[in-house]
């Protein structure tokens, strides 16, 4: 997320917009905003219901035996269909900016291809 | 003869301590030493290498060297500290369930509101579709002034953590 913060004036100027979901409320995301200097939103699932609907929980993975969120990454087009995942399968291990930063011009120029 | 402390056992073990350390206090930091821990590894390799020098000269010179008893133990305890680290980076981290269910590549995004971090609900099909401004520049609205328009964003990424607890 640290690394989606430094890069944002790249998603920026490619009109990206940059959310960020967790299991955490909306005080705690608050202070993290707060203490990490984000910028972008962050958004509360404290009942997991979005995480459990996009099949991204990790059972007991957080505090106390909490289901928590896995870390996954997803690139959505205007349209809102899905262009590019990231589902690591090491929690250490998050997409870097720059791939989907590929990944997303990379579909701009198949799109600009097409027209 | 009074025999050396043998500094090498001792600093070897502070080293390969300080590896270990190195990796959550800075190097899970940056992605480039994170992902791959070459560098934790890399601090952790000279302790073991430092303890090693340090244990065989205390084998190979018993009168010069003190460190036959304790350069073992703590070259045991620093192998084993080497050990658990390898084991939670390579092994224990990687034990996150399959998710065969996810949305994929090609799929429409399930759409849903959630609360933000100032409580406000933000709905992902309805940001896909409003107008896109960087994050804090939002213009205020002036009654009087037609406000300003921009197109809606051309993506959105959405990035799914652990949380901060």
């Amino acid at each position: 997320m640290r690394s989606f913060e430094k890069a944002l004036p790249e998603f920026d100027s490619r009109k990206i917009r940059v959310i960020a979901i967790s299991v955490d409320s909306p005080a705690d995301s608050e202070k993290l905003r707060k203490s990490q200097g984000y910028t972008f939103p962050i958004l509360s699932d404290s009942k997991d219901e979005v995480i459990r609907r996009w099949d991204l929980v990790h059972p007991h993975g957080g505090p106390d035996g909490i289901d928590i969120a896995r870390p996954a990454e997803f690139l959505i087009d205007s349209s809102g269909k899905i262009r590019w995942v990231n589902l690591t399968e090491d929690l250490r291990v998050r997409a870097r900016p720059q791939q989907v930063l590929d990944a997303f011009d990379a579909m701009s120029r198949a799109q600009a291809s097409l027209r | 003869m009074k025999r050396s402390w043998n500094a090498s056992v001792w600093v070897g073990l502070v080293v390969v301590f300080a590896g270990v350390a190195s990796y959550p206090l800075i190097f899970i930091r940056y992605p480039v030493t994170r992902d791959f821990p070459w560098a934790s590894l890399l601090i952790m390799a000279l302790g073991l290498a430092l303890l090693a020098v340090g244990i065989s000269r205390a084998f190979r010179r018993p009168d010069a060297y003190r460190g036959k008893i304790f350069g073992s133990v703590l070259g045991v305890l620093a192998a084993a500290v080497a050990a658990f680290f390898c084991y939670g980076v390579f092994y224990a981290t990687r034990q996150l369930p399959a998710s065969h269910g996810a949305p994929q590549v090609g799929q429409l995004a399930p759409d849903f509101t959630l609360p933000d971090s100032t409580n406000r609900p933000v709905n992902l099909l309805g940001t896909l579709h409003s107008q896109f401004w960087p994050e804090g520049t939002e213009p205020v609205a002036v009654i009087g002034i037609p406000p300003i328009s921009t197109p809606p964003p051309a993506a959105v990424v959405l990035i799914f953590y652990r949380g901060y607890w």
